[in-house]
């Protein structure tokens, strides 16, 4: 089924999905928001621009951009999978607790800002291209993944990563040896165990995207983990 | 009713921005129309327009833009102008009778030149004088108010939301080589024209979505120096001290940014440049109650160029498009599309990254 959004608000869009079929395509989508949010189960494939918040609160639901997203992708996320065939805003993941985020190109500032996870929820935000700065800002779980893909200059990740994180882990295709981290954490190099661990992942955004996986790995990858328990000792105040 | 200038306003909201760097001149329709698919980001407590180039057949004289509540202030205020300025030209602007804008103010323009023997008298350059002209009528003339007073540009706002704001202006009878745009969403004030953006102060204006925290810091300092902060908005703070680094201290708009949204000092450390990091920390030095904390994406418009700038945490959106020579600005990569469906490159500055476009040397302006 196809859905043409052009002249509809959030609101009646999500209502047409609602009563749509399973495997929906949207069509001339321009900065709506909210799209899908909440929804537990359909495919819904999206042509234009989706406006901010694309699949907050996503429950199950399979979401595929075929461009860029905006601001707060998977905002507070609790399952299913977001795929962006292009880059996206700030924020991505924002308070994610669970499900899958694949970004072909670049995210902004503060991916992955306060991810969390909980026994079996374990979210995880795979970024092919680079990300800006703060990214993982107070992370307290989940899997992050930059593969620094994109050919500009810049480092793979600008300025700040990881401020504040206390959980989860983060994991970046490069020796990280430009990167200022915080003292809250460790970064090294990551062993092949480390990285079989999250070959899954990495196998599928390549073949999302067209990537070989082999070749992808075929890299020096840095590993970054909270180095304590108590990871605001000394951030604020001495305690 | 309580103005603004009683009560303090938080805001949220919404930009947008074009510019040909070629001085092409485009109409106000396409901009307004960039602000519709942001509509929920303003509440429709204040919308409003820049456009430069749009006067050419009087762009030797100061536009001023003007406000005011009754007829008999108009008359006085008019009386006043007389006295300092030739008015060659004074008309109602042009509106849209339309439901969605109500309880309009007056609103006049009139094209001026200020009056040699005064300048002569009070020994001062033409701009100094008319930016003290406004500040005079803005702080001191109740039910006045002067929101525009540039020359061969004008902005355009009023109470409501920036789509239906650009219709009652009738923007598309205007033509410029560059356009802002703004969507208000202040949350606890019941609004009013003077204090929706753009804020403008000669042809300098600004566009600001944010709301930043280092507001009476920057007023303190730049009340100093002759500038009044009667709306005790954050963003007519900015204007004004944009207006005090470029006119008054003779700052490039780089410079100017590298202020208000300085580097941290652990970031100008890191510089390798010895140049780049000697001229930062100059900046840092010399203008230290003028960097600006909090969160803003900012458009600062002025003749033949604009600057886009966030707080240096990036703690608001922006996005920057370019298709042959335009360049477009907005909160949303949305508002882009609006304007032209197939940009050729779209990316995100960086916190404290000035984008900076002007209009090619040797066009006429």
């Amino acid at each position: 089924m196809v859905l043409d959004v052009k002249d509809l608000q959030y609101n009646e869009i999500n209502e047409q999905l609602r009563a749509g079929s399973d495997d929906i395509q949207i069509t001339g989508c321009c900065g709506q928001r909210f799209i899908a949010a909440g929804f537990s189960d359909k495919k819904i494939d999206i042509s234009g621009i989706p406006g901010n918040a694309l699949g907050a609160y996503l429950n199950g639901a399979t979401i595929n951009v075929n461009g860029n997203a905006q601001d707060a992708v998977g905002d507070t996320m609790n399952a299913g999978k977001i795929i962006i065939h292009g880059s996206i805003g700030d924020a991505a993941g924002y308070a994610m607790r669970g499900g899958e985020i694949y970004v072909q190109g670049d995210a902004g500032y503060r991916a992955g800002i306060h991810m969390k996870e909980y026994k079996e929820k374990r979210p995880v935000i795979v970024i092919g291209g680079k990300c800006g700065s703060f990214l993982g800002e107070y992370q307290a779980g989940g899997i992050i993944i930059v593969l620094g893909l994109s050919d500009d200059e810049r480092e793979i990740v600008s300025n700040f990563p990881c401020t504040g994180m206390h959980g989860g882990v983060l994991y970046l295709r490069s020796d990280a040896k430009n990167i200022d981290f915080p003292s809250n954490v460790s970064a090294a190099e990551a062993s092949a165990e480390d990285l079989d661990a999250v070959k899954g992942y990495i196998n599928e955004f390549c073949g999302l995207f067209g990537y070989n996986t082999d070749e992808i790995l075929n890299a020096t990858f840095t590993k970054v983990v909270p180095d304590s328990k108590n990871p605001y000792k000394q951030m604020y105040v001495a305690n | 009713m309580k103005t603004e200038g009683q009560i303090r306003i938080p805001s949220g909201c919404a930009i947008a921005a074009v510019i040909s760097k070629e001085g092409k001149k485009m109409s106000g329709e396409a901009i307004t129309n960039s602000m519709r698919p942001m509509h929920d980001r303003s509440n429709g407590l204040g919308g409003g327009f820049a456009g430069y180039g749009i006067y050419p057949d009087y762009k030797e004289f100061y536009a001023l833009h003007m406000f005011f509540d009754d007829r008999t202030t108009r008359k006085e205020t008019e009386t006043f102008l007389k006295e300092r300025f030739e008015i060659v030209k004074s008309e109602i602007i042009p509106t849209r009778k339309m439901p969605a804008i109500t309880n309009e103010p007056l609103i006049w323009r009139y094209f001026v030149a200020p009056l040699k023997s005064v300048l002569d008298r009070m020994q001062l350059d033409e701009r100094e004088f008319v930016a003290r002209t406004v500040m005079k009528i803005n702080s001191e003339m109740k039910g006045a108010f002067v929101f525009s007073s540039g020359k061969n540009m004008g902005a355009f706002k009023a109470v409501g939301f920036p789509e239906d704001v650009g219709e009652f202006y009738r923007l598309e009878e205007y033509e410029g080589y560059s356009w802002t745009a703004h969507g208000r969403y202040p949350t606890n004030t019941p609004g009013w024209w003077g204090g929706a953006h753009p804020f403008t102060l000669l042809d300098y204006s600004i566009v600001h979505n944010g709301e930043i925290s280092s507001y009476d810091a920057n007023r303190r300092y730049i009340e100093m120096f002759g500038y009044k902060c009667t709306l005790q908005t954050d963003t007519e703070v900015i204007t004004y001290i944009m207006d005090y680094l470029i006119r008054v201290q003779g700052l490039s708009p780089r410079d100017a940014a590298n202020v208000i949204a300085a580097p941290f000092w652990e970031t100008i450390d890191k510089t390798s440049d010895p140049a780049e990091k000697e001229r930062l920390m100059y900046l840092r030095k010399v203008f230290p109650s003028l960097l600006i904390t909090g969160p803003f994406s900012i458009v600062f418009g002025y003749k033949g160029g604009l600057m886009a700038l966030n707080d240096r945490l990036k703690l608001r959106s922006m996005v920057v498009g370019e298709k042959d020579d335009m360049t477009y600005i907005a909160s949303e990569e949305a508002a882009i599309r609006v304007m032209e469906p197939n940009v050729d490159k779209i990316w995100a500055p960086a916190g404290g990254e000035p984008v900076i476009i002007n209009v090619k040397d040797g066009v006429s302006l």
